[in-house]
């Protein structure tokens, strides 16, 4: 239920009047679906956003994004098996 | 796909897979609460891969599933409404209530359809103003400023004949619940990823403190599930009980500041019914204030009938993580994904069914 796919903005669409919600066109993979992008009021085009249910809920973070791969050796934690 | 096939690499995962074995001395249970987890962790077969002395157990992490019974009969008697379009997410149709379920409604002629998005509802409700739109909204906090954001959009627009019937539960009151129980079993939690992207950290940090229990928010592809299990190890053997956030791509400390101003201003905190493990306090979402008009409920005026569920279900036991699917002796022979006794086992979310996809049988049975 809590899915949320990463995506990347490829266009931000302006509202048809003052106060509509701000809608882009985000491309997971070969797909492209128009998205909800007010909850990510700070996201530009070429940013990857997390997308649930039609709404974009998160910016994501690029250099958060590889500490995953550098957090064992943080750790200390030897490379060699 | 970016941001997603770099955390699947083989490699990595059987460096944290190692790194995990050299930290445990002991034996831990971790809980995830969060369907997605569930399924990443059999898909991928990290349960396998884990040292004998770390058990996993599936917490109450798919909405569906809790959804109370007698909020799915409500959700069939407004469908079978000749003026209703009712509108759900798909995986909820399928989910008995005490006398069928939506699709039976569809199948007798109501107009029920699956949409993407609640703005999917909503757009509908603008293209028939002849008929009355409802949009099922049930979900976790993630699903929240979505819903939210609909019912803004709705009166912002004067769309008069859209309205939401509204059944959101709150992930760290069911934590809570589980940790208060005396039946504790959960040594730490995987937090699940998306919530505290909306939510944050913060609510946490009293449950980390007060039951001790060491509580990672971790993200949903292998290195994510496999790097939370080695923080929340790690944090049990040095003896911490912290809050850490192993999915820092997506999740802020302070989550997302314009999604929960609009989750304030729509919904309020209310008591709800989980199906499978009772009422807690405080842990669900109603709309509120001048919102409340969009209540599908009152505007249809529908009354409880007393939901029946499956005296052979121990759905209830699973959702608290007190027995595993296999466990019950309906698994897999009288209760299955095409012919299912409960909830946990028709999501496609629930911890039944993905014990069932996967095929994870009870020892000694192939």
């Amino acid at each position: 239920m809590c899915l949320g796919i990463p995506g990347e903005i490829v266009s931000i669409d302006a509202g048809a009047d003052a106060g509509a919600l701000t809608m882009g066109q985000v491309r997971f993979g070969g797909a492209t679906k128009a998205v909800c992008l007010a909850y990510v009021p700070d996201a530009s085009v070429g940013d990857f956003v997390v997308v649930h249910a039609g709404f974009a809920i998160s910016k994501m973070d690029r250099a958060a994004a590889d500490r995953v791969f550098s957090y064992l050796d943080a750790m200390g934690v030897s490379s060699e098996p | 796909m970016k941001f997603l096939d770099e955390y699947r690499d083989p490699a990595a995962a059987r460096r944290y897979v190692d790194a995990i074995r050299d930290t445990v001395t002991r034996p831990w249970s971790l809980m995830e609460v969060c369907g997605g987890q569930t399924h990443a962790f059999l898909r991928f077969g990290i349960d396998r891969l884990l040292p004998p002395e770390l058990t996993l157990i599936h917490g109450p992490g798919c909405p569906v599933c809790v959804t109370p019974v007698d909020i799915i009969d409500k959700g069939l008697a407004i469908a079978a409404r000749p003026e209703v379009i009712f509108c759900s997410f798909g995986d909820m149709l399928r989910v008995p209530g005490t006398d069928g379920d939506l699709f039976s409604v569809k199948s007798r002629g109501g107009d029920v359809r699956i949409v993407y998005s609640p703005l999917d509802a909503l757009a509908l409700a603008e293209r028939h103003p002849e008929r009355e739109v409802v949009f099922f909204a049930v979900g976790f906090e993630t699903t929240a400023p979505g819903n939210a954001l609909a019912a803004v959009e709705a009166r912002r627009r004067g769309v008069l004949n859209f309205s939401l019937l509204v059944s959101h539960v709150l992930v760290p009151p069911a934590m809570e619940a589980i940790l208060s129980a005396p039946s504790r079993r959960v040594d730490a939690f995987l937090a699940a990823g998306h919530v505290c992207t909306v939510m944050g950290l913060d609510e946490y940090r009293p449950l980390a403190a007060r039951y001790r229990v060491p509580i990672v928010a971790t993200g949903f592809e292998p290195l994510d599930l496999l790097q939370g299990i080695h923080m929340c190890v790690s944090q049990l053997e040095e003896g911490r009980a912290e809050v850490e956030n192993q999915y820092a791509r997506a999740v802020r400390q302070e989550g997302n500041a314009s999604a929960l101003a609009v989750i304030r201003e729509v919904f309020e905190v209310v008591p709800r019914a989980w199906r499978g493990i009772g009422s807690i306090a405080a842990s669900g979402l109603a709309l509120r204030g001048p919102y409340a008009a969009l209540d599908a409920e009152r505007r249809f005026g529908v009354q409880a009938v007393g939901g029946r569920e499956s005296p052979e279900c121990r759905s209830g036991e699973v959702l608290q993580g007190l027995i595993k699917p296999t466990d019950c002796p309906a698994f897999g022979t009288r209760c299955t994904p095409e012919r299912p006794l409960g909830a946990t086992m028709v999501s496609s979310e629930g911890t039944c069914a993905a014990y069932f996809r996967y095929r994870r049988t009870r020892p000694g049975v192939s």
